[in-house]
């Protein structure tokens, strides 16, 4: 993978493409939720959409990834088609995981993406073993760990810092800072509220970049791709961002003004990058019409997909409990 | 033919040769944890194998055991069979949220997509006075926990030939050594190329009373049946060898032969592995029984420093002894 960015037409509606699908994608999940279709916990990726956009430009298919809780966006950006991750919402046997995980538990093998993870913090050292298999067998990936700046007050991303660091693990580190651990704000639970530093204690690089921005997040993330591989040492990629909607669907969101996310709004990683493309001239009329169609289409094969998807036989439930064989 | 005696050896040096040759034979086997290598373990079970097999395959870590047994499990995941070393059980407490929550629930979770080939080795148990953090037996716990398959060898052989076993498994297994027995010497028979990692196993024949134990309380509980046969008490001892799943079957065979039951597990009472063995004899063959289920485990506290307490804490062979002939000669 090249650290340069292109930015030209094609690259620049790819990007714009991609955070559309999540936003339109998540709006029509907010919807099926009020709907009762999908149950649970449904957590939202609504303004972040930058950030999973521009990482996975970084990534090729031989590179692993590590979900959080709040992973459609992930997911998606990383190649996981919509249908299976829609019908794993419903809770059907479609589902990329049978409708066993739902929401905070995407999983696909075959894009190398392993979780959704809902204990914060918890999925960090699977990454770095992820990694050390991969360094261990001669395999030159990357493995990318998402985690929010909730997960960097936890034991786990201190332990899994120091180790990655230790054994010059291939580790990209991508924190999305949304402010907000649920309903604490980042300065009421970190005495050191920019993340990135406490790269610094650990001899690890890092940076901060502006994650609203799909074609920073990119810049950043090429960057700190290649330095891991030339290095063969970890990353730590801190990236600015903000949720527009509540943590989950029951959340009355107490803990923030409605100017606050109204700021942030006017920030929307979606429409200040269409407007940048348009006067760049790389977005033409009727591009935008196009594009909206295209994922309106794609979201409504989702629906009818997960809509038409069975549910697993009951006698199934323990299958799996423990595997008859590794899968290959 | 020959008469050579079969070689004498040490339950420690038996779980020596088994990562040494586990490593040996398959690239994808490395160990890890606190003290594995320069250090040689906490309990010298690793002493040398750094210097033979080198930083790769022997690798110590920092004082991490979430992040290390977390690197575990995504190093299972992504094609390798590691072996990760705890130092205590206790110290697992700091890893339970990956043991659990990643190790056991991935393979169900993601709807069979991964599996977690993961051999966990923890020291359990009391004995050497190391007071209330370094002496439980947790193994019941983990025997709780779906997904796990927890192995308790109480021999040389079971200590030589069940991590093989468990590196075979494409589940994440969890062995606990108990730390009375790495002392242990007796021979281990070079025909015995391995050991099943499924079934219990008895260990000594009886017709009067079914001693059901695992792990550093099998010698106490055989110590106790050597008692009981100078009485005229013959009792059948039963090692589980495995925790999860428990050999059910084997047990209820016994307790057909025998009528009578005692449960020993250096466990907590409450709650215990000995309360579930205790039940699944009632679900399965109540009516067999001519005597209530007596059970002797681990009193109902931290295990202490000083030495009289700690002992007087543990299942012991007078009480395991005192247990079973309760049962078979009530009025005596």
């Amino acid at each position: 993978m090249s650290t340069k960015v292109h930015l030209d037409r094609a690259h620049g509606l790819l990007l714009l493409h991609q955070m559309l699908r999540i936003r339109r994608f998540e709006a029509k999940c907010a919807e099926l939720y009020q709907a009762q279709k999908i149950r649970g916990f449904l957590h939202l990726y609504d303004g972040q959409e930058a950030v999973s956009v521009g990482v996975m430009q970084a990534l090729g298919p031989a590179d692993a990834i590590v979900g959080t809780y709040r992973e459609h966006g992930q997911a998606l950006a990383r190649g996981v088609p919509m249908g299976p991750l829609l019908a794993e919402m419903f809770g059907k046997l479609e589902g990329c995981c049978r409708g066993r995980g739902g929401s905070m538990h995407i999983f696909d093998r075959a894009r190398r993406f392993l979780g959704g993870n809902a204990i914060v913090g918890g999925a960090i050292p699977l990454a770095l073993g992820v990694a050390l298999a991969d360094r261990m067998q001669d395999r030159p990936a990357v493995s990318a760990c998402f985690f929010g700046e909730g997960a960097a007050d936890e034991g786990e991303f201190h332990e899994s810092m120091n180790l990655a660091a230790l054994w010059r693990l291939p580790v990209l580190f991508v924190c999305e800072n949304n402010l907000y651990s649920m309903g604490t704000p980042v300065g009421i639970a970190e005495a050191e509220t920019a993340i990135w530093h406490k790269a610094a204690a650990y001899r690890m690089a890092g940076e901060a970049v502006d994650g609203m921005d799909p074609v920073a997040v990119e810049v950043a993330a090429r960057r700190a791709v290649e330095r891991i591989r030339a290095e063969c040492a970890p990353y730590l990629l801190e990236c600015r961002t903000y949720r527009f909607r509540a943590h989950s669907m029951f959340d009355a969101q107490l803990y923030r003004t409605k100017e606050e996310i109204e700021a942030w709004r006017a920030k929307d990683p979606i429409l200040r990058f269409r407007d940048w493309l348009e006067r760049a001239g790389h977005l033409h009329s009727g591009d935008m019409a196009r594009l909206e169609t295209e994922v309106e289409a794609e979201v409504a094969a989702a629906v009818a997909f997960a809509e038409a998807g069975t549910l697993e036989p009951v006698e199934d439930l323990e299958r799996f409990v423990t595997m008859e064989e590794v899968p290959q | 033919m020959s008469t050579t005696a079969p070689p004498r050896t040490t339950y420690r040096e038996a779980c020596r040769q088994a990562i040494r040759a586990a490593i040996l034979a398959d690239p994808r086997v490395f160990l890890m944890g606190e003290d594995v290598g320069r250090y040689g373990g906490c309990y010298a079970v690793t002493k040398g194998l750094l210097e033979e097999l080198g930083e790769a395959r022997i690798r110590d870590t920092p004082l991490s055991e979430s992040a290390f047994v977390g690197a575990g499990i995504g190093a299972a995941i992504a094609g390798m069979r590691p072996i990760v070393e705890v130092m205590t059980c206790n110290f697992s407490l700091l890893a339970l949220d990956q043991i659990m929550n990643n190790a056991a629930t991935i393979p169900h979770m993601s709807g069979g997509q991964f599996a977690v080939p993961l051999v966990i080795r923890m020291a359990t148990g009391a004995g050497r006075q190391l007071a209330a953090q370094h002496s439980h037996s947790l193994e019941g716990w983990y025997a709780h926990i779906p997904g796990l398959r927890i192995l308790a060898p109480a021999t040389i052989e079971d200590a030589r030939h069940m991590l093989a076993a468990a590196l075979d498994d494409p589940n994440p297994v969890l062995i606990f050594e108990h730390i009375m027995l790495y002392n242990m010497e007796g021979e281990l028979d070079p025909a015995v190329q391995g050991v099943d990692i499924a079934k219990a196993r008895l260990r000594r024949p009886g017709h009067d009373v079914t001693l059901v134990t695992y792990g550093g309380s099998l010698f106490k509980t055989m110590a106790a049946a050597e008692t009981l046969a100078a009485e005229g008490i013959e009792a059948e001892v039963i090692d589980l060898r495995v925790l999860r799943p428990l050999d059910t079957a084997t047990i209820i065979e016994s307790v057909g032969r025998t009528r009578r039951v005692v449960i020993v597990d250096e466990g907590w009472r409450a709650g215990s592995l000995a309360a579930e063995v205790a039940m699944r004899i009632m679900e399965e063959a109540f009516f067999e029984l001519d005597a209530p289920i007596r059970r002797v485990c681990s009193r109902e506290v931290p295990i202490p420093y000083a030495a009289h307490l700690e002992q007087a804490a543990l299942p012991q062979p007078e009480t395991i002894a005192a247990a079973a002939r309760g049962l078979v000669r009530p009025s005596a």
